[in-house]
Formats: structure tokens, sequence, C-alpha cells
């Protein structure tokens, strides 16, 4: 087994196991207003960063290129409440246009 | 059909689409069709599956992928306790509610106030957003694998536009902003020093911390990538 599929399968019984704890940990211990915040919190920390490294790293370097142009369509489309998925299109368009154009 | 159906399944379809990206994305980073649909029939939770495949894609270990989406995962053992103690599911039931415990069936469940309602609400969102969930990864993976070069097609702009669409119905008021600003910048400043994946778990870190000693609402990032009521989407 490579090593992705090791952590693929490693992935997934960690996930089960974080959601199955939920039911099974007394309620006190998740009640805690600090670890429910810290969970949320979390949450938006990641994502804001997984956002950042998909726009601007290009390995370990900071490259500003036709991600960023998705970035901005992208924030357009949310501002004017597009769905999901046409979020998603609008950054690929826009990334695509950009690169077609002869940017990043 | 009840409230409850109507919403569910709704939800349903609309969270079950977007997995079209995801099944594209996931081979555009590397992924073979069977890895990309592995994890939507088995780690079964959207953010996370999103983070695994977006660490990949960044030239990160397979191993700081794992870390980025298990980390990303933490809320769904607050959305466990709160199923547990709205629905008290028993034995199989249990093992079963647990695996289509996410974001959107525990928000559809939390929208409703008649304990049978939030029954209803929690299963038809949960077992529909696997059923269209994992249907559409594999048409989005069978996609991704055909159009070839993913540059070409913005796929990378694809993702950048996924996290923020992930990210967005989350920052609700100054604070969340604030935390969300700060691990950016943070995240920028630490990509020149760190192997690839890890700038994340730094950010992953610094939320965490902040959270835990922080003073704002007790919900904020718990909120569904799909709010139950679509007519609501994106007011404050």
């Amino acid at each position: 087994m490579s090593e992705l599929w090791l952590w693929i399968v490693l992935g997934c019984l960690a996930a089960y196991a974080i959601k199955m704890l939920g039911f099974l940990v007394p309620e006190k211990v998740l009640e805690n207003e600090k670890v429910t915040r810290a969970a949320g919190a979390l949450t938006i920390g990641l994502l804001a960063s997984l956002t950042t490294v998909n726009a601007v790293a290009s390995g370990t370097e900071v490259v500003f290129d036709a991600r960023i142009g998705a970035l901005v369509a992208a924030a357009i489309a949310l501002i004017l409440r597009a769905p999901f998925l046409v979020v998603v299109i609008v950054g690929a368009g826009a990334a695509a246009l950009l690169r077609w154009m002869g940017w990043g | 059909m009840t409230p409850a159906t109507k919403i569910g399944l709704s939800i349903a379809i609309a969270t079950g689409l977007y997995a079209i990206s995801y099944g594209a994305l996931g081979v555009a980073a590397g992924l073979n069709v069977l890895q990309v649909s592995v994890l939507s029939l088995l780690m079964f939770t959207g953010g996370s599956q999103f983070a695994f495949i977006g660490v990949i894609a960044g030239g990160g270990t397979p191993g700081a992928a794992f870390g980025a989406a298990t980390l990303l995962g933490i809320r769904n053992a607050v959305y466990g306790m709160q199923i547990k103690s709205m629905l008290r599911p028993r034995g199989l039931t249990k093992v079963l509610a647990a695996h289509v415990t996410i974001d959107e069936s525990v928000a559809t469940a939390s929208g409703q106030s008649d304990p049978a309602e939030q029954k209803l609400g929690f299963w038809v969102a949960g077992l529909g957003i696997y059923v269209f969930w994992n249907i559409f990864t594999l048409i989005g993976a069978l996609l991704g694998d055909a159009l070839g070069d993913p540059k070409a097609w913005g796929l990378d702009g694809a993702a950048v536009a996924a996290f923020l669409g992930l990210l967005w119905p989350r920052l609700k008021s100054a604070e969340p902003i604030a935390i969300a600003s700060v691990c950016a910048l943070a995240t920028i400043l630490v990509i020149p020093l760190v192997p690839p994946g890890i700038p994340i778990l730094v950010a992953a870190v610094l939320s965490g911390v902040w959270g835990f000693f922080g003073k704002g609402p007790a919900t904020e990032g718990l909120e569904p990538d799909i709010e139950p009521k679509p007519s609501d989407r994106g007011k404050p």
C-alpha cells in the first residue's frame, strides 16, 4: 500500500472516530464553552489558511499569479450571493481566462 | 412531505452537487478516482476532504494532509454531542448516525423545534447528502480525469474559490473576520519558512488557542456551508 493510501485510510478512521466521540463522551466535556469556541475558531482559521495557501503558495514560495484573479472573482460572486457551485466555476473561469491572456 | 423532509432534501441536492467540484479537484491534485471516492464514502465530511486534497495539491505530504483534514473534522465531535442529546440514538442507529453527522444534517435538525421533525430532518439530510455526495464525487472525478491539464481549465483557481466559499458563511461578525485575517497573514509569513502543508497546521494552532481563550459566542464557525433556509443565505 502506498503512503498516500495509508494516510487516506487513517484520515477516514480519524474522521469517524471524532464523530463518534461526540456520541460517547459525557455531555459536560463538550458543552464546555471554551471547547466549543476552540472548535469553531479552528474551523475558521483552517479554512482561511487553506484559502491562502491555495491562492499564493507555490512550494515554499509566495507567488502572485492567475489564482489571485480567481480569489477576487470568487469573492465578488460570494458578495452577489451566488451558490457554491457557481462560485467555484467563476474561480476556475477567472484563472483560466487570465492564463489564456498570458498572465500567471 | 413534512417541512423537515423538504428542507433536508433540498439541502441534500444542493450539497451533493458541489461534490462535482471536490471530485474534479481531487483528481487534479493527483489522487486517483478510487482514492477520491473512498474519501467521500468513508471520511464523508466535505471540509476535511477539501482540506486533504488542498494540502496534496500544494505539494504537502500525505501526513500533513491527514493533519489538516483531521483538525478540520474536530467540530464534528461537537455536532455528535448535539445530535446525541436531540435524538438519543441507540445501538446500530448510533453507529450510522455518527457517520452522517456533518454540518448540514446537524443544521437541518437544529432548525426544527418538534422532536419528530428534528429526527426526520437529520436523517433525510444526512442520508440524502451521503447518496448525492458520493454520486457527484464520482462524476466529478471522472470529469477531472477526462479534462487533462488542470491548470489550463483553471482548476487551481477553482480550489481557491471552493475554500473561500466554505469560509464565507462563517464570517458573520468581527471576531471570525479577525481570526480569518490573522490566520491568512500568518500563513503567508510562514510559507517560505516551513515545508508545504505545515502553514495550515500553524494557523490551526493559532486559531484553536484564540478560540479557547477568546470571549466570542460559543457557536462561531459552526455554521453549515449551506443553510437550512436557503432564503436566509448571506444575511447576518
